[in-house]
């Protein structure tokens, strides 16, 4: 049987604005998707502690406060540290367009700015899983 | 896999729960490598927690972890949240209250979507539970949808159903009434601190000494109980100052337990330690009483049932039963043959088309 | 005169003959909607407002029920507040940037904080790492507060600080800052928006579970009423609601709603009405639909004069009239094209103005992208000093007064917001409405709706899902250097090892002691403040005392 694709969305740091997060989640579980919301001011332990009991495919994080730079590399660094390198890290919120080379060079697979469709998160995350579904 | 299965025993975490998604995707070696393990199960307590949505399950399973982990025990948590009938999809949103204890590596959380069952948990969940008991956890809590009669499949996996209700949903008898109360181990009114909550009590109360009364001192089925004979604190603890009115008394003739019935306010904790207790309590009571054994033993019975049906259904699904079963269905349209006949006929085929495998692939 | 019969008649013609060409010539659409999704007609005429009655529904600026103002000469007499919120890095930096907009005309300040000190966390909390400075100023002790305000005269200047939870806090530093320039607190002029329902229902910076943080609340409108009269003790706020996906009829509904639990907390505490309401204002969104948002600060008007007069028997008018900030809607904006976007905050500041607004924040241009520019911000206040010298909108009184469409919307807009009212009632009121998760779900199904809407096309996004263009990533942005926040704790260690110590552990001693009792917290808040316990030290105290919020989220 077809495995089911599991998403996180979380919100690290203490930004308190989840409209993004749960209209995101929303989306993948129309597309399909079991989605486990993890609420608000998460630190990067909670979500990768979380990541890693439920064996998500992807983990999505959402931010409108400026700290990504700060806290996207430290998700994904925890993950690898635990050996979950096979999930599929991006994010999305106000992230400025020059941050992204660098959050790239840190393991964020994506990022997605403001107005970005649903449809296209969901595609992503179909073109570009790192364990097979069957 | 059987190497994941080590690591899981060994209590690996990311082993556990990739093994518990394998199950969820009905893996068969997944299955046959966790069910021929004979040694790492049957240790722990297993406890259900259901009831209507709003009754604060999440806040009260949260307030529990913290509670076991105090007492030095490790905690697994199978929340269960249904799936979209329409999208196949889910969003499992009881992890959200119990998130102060991610980072605890002595509590294990893990959100887990109905994917089509309608008893209130996944076919998974059975699975899941065993994983986790083997992987040395000593408490497997599992949360899930309790809402009418169908959603009571919790009972065939859980040592100890707690049920939750709350004040104020206006439909407390309904819940009572629809044969919710035949389940429960122990009955909790949340939100205790709102209007109704003694009412809610009493309600319950009531409904389970007329339950007692109905069933005239006869055992429920499954076997005698005699803690309400050996144990006076359990009826003081249950709340209640006197024995079953209409049971009839006398040796031979077992008493029937009257399930504690206890108030906590989730959000602050109150009342939590009290439920701990009377859920050990309770676990105690089954391990002297021969009951838990009784409950494994169906709980096995039913696993081997689940085996040979899903076994079945599974062989069904394959291409050579699957032709042989269109080919019986033509003759039934074309009247050659008669469903009966067709039916005994594709039964009679599976032991020759196939059969489950003695050595799963490792 | 109109000759309603007749027109009746005339308009069924026109009605069957342009249903008739539009088989043929259909219009642009199946069905035309509101930025809010509200259905539109073709045409609004006398016969939509039959029923009316100019005296009840609208009467005169000035008077209940104050649909066409608060005042009878409202921006004749003064115009409105041009109030740009502003903070980021350290204390000093927002300075200098409070004092190039007062250069440039801006006339009153508006304090944006970090989230740390939002959240009542000190600059070097281990949950504060990455979020220093980056959403507003941050402030640790009174010493930054001393520089926040610096070189500005508190006697001079009107101060709106957006803090919620810690609000009481702020508000101490605030008065002592003042007290240290020879300013009395009674000479003061300011808000803080201090509304902690809509931090549960949209917007995340709550500290404290409902219970005390009511108790804060009604603690500062007892002591202000006292020792800051000219203070507004609370800006309840619908422009978060908004933002956060509600309908501009769930924004009115859920923000009277939750002033209505606000009246009602207060009184139960023994105030009475008409000693706190006169200081109550409000806080609301202006988004892209010019005509919807004018009804909608009219209907609000209009709604809460009822509820003050009738509902809690307030009998100063001062009691019924509704005050308000606005500020543009920054989830309108588009990171795509941002110059578009000072179009669309000048129709939104338009609105505003129509709507009667007593104060207005409008978002630069890159709002989706980072904070604003120097350059950025002037042209967004400039926006309003165009409106306001050129466009004709304050030379008189509630303008669009009269337009068909714009009284039925007012007149629809309330009916539909008093039904909202009416169901949270229902549910025991805002707080319990609340916890049942029941205004966060209604709030979420309107955000999904409207992006499903834009995904589908059938809401267009200029620049965004038409018109749009390849474009290079923006130049210029504002970054606030990431050595604030060694930059505070620096500043911290050093006033931590240069203040009294004694009086610090004696303050905060109090503190707790009044926490635990009923005593109002104002005076032993601000003994804190004047011992520089930090925000961190001094909301510490009540986190233990109080406990923290956990929130209640649905799917």
């Amino acid at each position: 049987m077809e495995r089911k694709i599991r998403v996180l969305v979380a919100k690290p740091g203490l930004d308190g604005h989840d409209r993004g997060a749960k209209v995101i989640a929303r989306a993948l579980r129309d597309a399909g998707m079991e989605v486990i919301y993890t609420g608000l001011r998460q630190t990067p332990e909670q979500i990768v502690s979380a990541a890693i009991q439920e064996d998500v495919d992807v983990v999505a994080l959402s931010i409108l406060s400026g700290a990504h730079n700060h806290l996207f590399p430290r998700v994904v660094e925890l993950l690898r540290e635990r050996g979950a390198d096979d999930v599929l890290v991006f994010g999305g919120g106000v992230i400025p367009e020059e941050d992204i080379p660098f959050l790239k060079s840190k393991g964020i697979a994506e990022i997605f700015g403001p107005g970005t469709p649903t449809s296209k998160t969901i595609e992503f995350i179909r073109a570009n899983l790192k364990r097979p579904l069957n | 896999m059987n190497e994941l299965v080590r690591r899981c025993i060994e209590g690996d975490v990311r082993a556990a729960a990739r093994l518990i998604t394998l199950l969820e995707s009905q893996d068969r070696d997944a299955y046959a490598a966790l069910y021929r393990l004979k040694d790492h199960a049957g240790r722990a307590q297993v406890i259900g927690i259901t009831g209507p949505p709003g009754a604060g399950k999440s806040t009260l399973a949260d307030k529990l972890i913290t509670q076991f982990r105090a007492r030095g025990l490790r905690v697994g948590v199978l929340a269960v949240d249904p799936s979209s009938p329409f999208s196949g999809g889910a969003i499992l949103g009881d992890r959200l209250r119990m998130q102060s204890h991610a980072t605890d590596t002595g509590v294990f959380i893990r959100s887990l979507a109905t994917r089509g069952s309608l008893g209130g948990i996944s076919k998974a969940t059975h699975a899941a539970i065993r994983v986790l008991d083997a992987a040395g956890y000593d408490i497997v809590l599992v949360e899930t949808v309790g809402v009418g009669q169908s959603e009571v499949d919790i009972v065939r996996v859980a040592d100890t159903v707690v049920l939750v209700s709350v004040p104020g949903l206006g439909d407390d008898i309904q819940v009572i009434k629809a044969g919710i109360m035949e389940i429960g181990d122990i009955f909790v009114v949340n939100k205790a601190d709102r209007d109704g909550a003694d009412r809610v009590v009493r309600e319950l109360r009531a409904m389970l000494e007329t339950q007692v009364q109905l069933r005239g001192g006869q055992a429920p089925a499954g076997g005698p109980d005699t803690l309400a004979a050996r144990d006076p604190d359990f009826m003081h603890h249950a709340g209640l100052e006197r024995a079953a009115p209409a049971a009839p008394t006398g040796p031979g003739v077992p008493a029937v337990p009257f399930p504690p019935v206890l108030k906590t306010i989730a959000e602050t904790g109150v009342g939590v330690p009290e439920l701990a207790d009377a859920i050990a309590r309770h676990f105690e009571r089954l391990k002297n009483t021969g009951e838990l054994e009784r409950k494994r033993l169906e709980s096995i019975r039913y696993q081997l049932g689940q085996f040979v049906f899903d076994e079945i259904t599974h062989l069904l699904s394959l291409s050579e039963l699957s032709k042989v079963r269109d080919d019986l269905a033509q003759k039934v349209i074309s009247r050659e043959l008669d469903v009966y006949s067709a039916g005994v006929a594709l039964f009679h085929s599976i032991p020759e088309q196939g059969a489950p495998r003695e050595h799963p692939q490792t | 005169m109109v000759d309603f019969e007749k027109l009746e008649q005339d308009f069924n013609v026109w009605k069957a003959r342009v249903e008739k060409a539009n088989e043929k010539y259909p219009e642009r659409k199946k069905q035309f909607v509101t930025g809010s999704n509200a259905p539109v007609d073709r045409v609004y005429t006398p016969l939509d407002q039959v029923d009316s009655d100019y005296s009840r529904q609208l009467g005169l600026p000035g008077e209940f029920p104050y649909t066409r103002g608060v005042q009878p000469t409202m921006y004749r007499g003064r115009l409105w507040t041009m109030r740009q919120y502003a903070g980021f890095g350290t204390a000093e930096e927002s300075n200098a940037r409070y004092k190039y907009l007062l250069e440039q005309g801006q006339t009153g300040l508006s304090v944006a904080f970090d989230l740390p000190t939002q959240i009542g966390y000190d600059s070097d909390h281990p949950l504060s790492e990455g979020e220093v400075g980056k959403v507003g100023v941050a402030i640790d002790s009174l010493a930054d507060m001393e520089v926040l305000f610096g070189g500005i005269p508190l006697d001079k200047v009107s101060t709106s600080m957006t803090i919620n939870a810690p609000a009481a806090v702020l508000l101490a530093m605030y008065i002592v800052v003042a007290e240290k320039q020879g300013v009395g607190a009674e000479a003061l002029n300011g808000t803080i928006q201090n509304d902690i329902l809509k931090e549960y229902i949209a917007r995340g910076t709550y500290i404290f579970p409902p219970a005390p943080s009511m108790r804060l609340i009604t603690d500062i409108f007892e002591y202000c009423s006292k020792h800051v009269p000219n203070w507004n003790t609370i800006s309840i706020s619908g422009y978060h609601i908004r933002e956060a996906g509600a309908t501009a009829v769930q924004e009115v509904a859920f923000t009277l709603a939750d002033g209505i639990a606000y009246v009602e907390a207060a009184i139960r505490a023994g105030l009475d009405v008409d000693e706190f309401a006169p200081r109550l204002s409000f806080f609301f969104n202006a988004h892209n639909d010019l005509f919807e948002e004018v009804a909608k600060f009219r209907a609000a008007r209009r709604v809460w004069a009822h509820i003050m007069r009738d509902r809690f028997g307030a009998k100063n008018p001062k009691s019924w009239m509704l005050r308000f900030h606005t500020q543009t809607g920054g989830s309108t904006l588009t990171a795509q094209q941002p110059d578009n976007n000072i179009i669309r905050v000048t129709l939104q500041a338009l609105a505003a103005v129509l709507g009667g607004t007593q104060s207005l924040h409008t978002n630069s241009r890159d709002e989706a992208l980072a904070l604003p520019t120097e350059e950025a911000v002037r042209i967004a206040l400039r926006t309003q000093q165009i409106i306001a010298y050129e466009s004709g909108a304050a030379e008189t009184v509630d303008p669009l007064a009269g337009s068909y469409y714009v009284e039925s919307l007012t007149d629809r807009i309330e009916k539909e917001a008093l039904q909202y009212i009416k169901r949270i009632d229902d549910l025991g009121g805002a707080v319990k409405a609340i916890e049942q998760g029941y205004i966060q779900q209604e709030i979420q199904d309107s955000a999904y709706a409207w992006q499903m809407d834009v995904e589908k096309n059938e809401r267009i996004i200029v620049g965004l899902n038409k018109f749009q263009v390849k474009e290079n990533p923006p130049k210029g942005l504002l970054r606030v250097d990431p050595a604030v926040g060694e930059h505070q704790r620096q500043k911290l260690a050093s006033l931590k090892a240069n203040r009294n110590q004694n009086n610090v552990d004696s303050a905060l001693a109090s503190l707790r002691k009044a926490a635990s009792g009923a005593d109002n917290l104002m005076p032993p808040i601000l003994e804190a403040v004047r011992a520089y316990a930090t925000l961190g030290e001094i909301c510490g105290v009540l986190r233990e005392e109080f406990g923290e919020y956990k929130p209640n989220v649905m799917f």
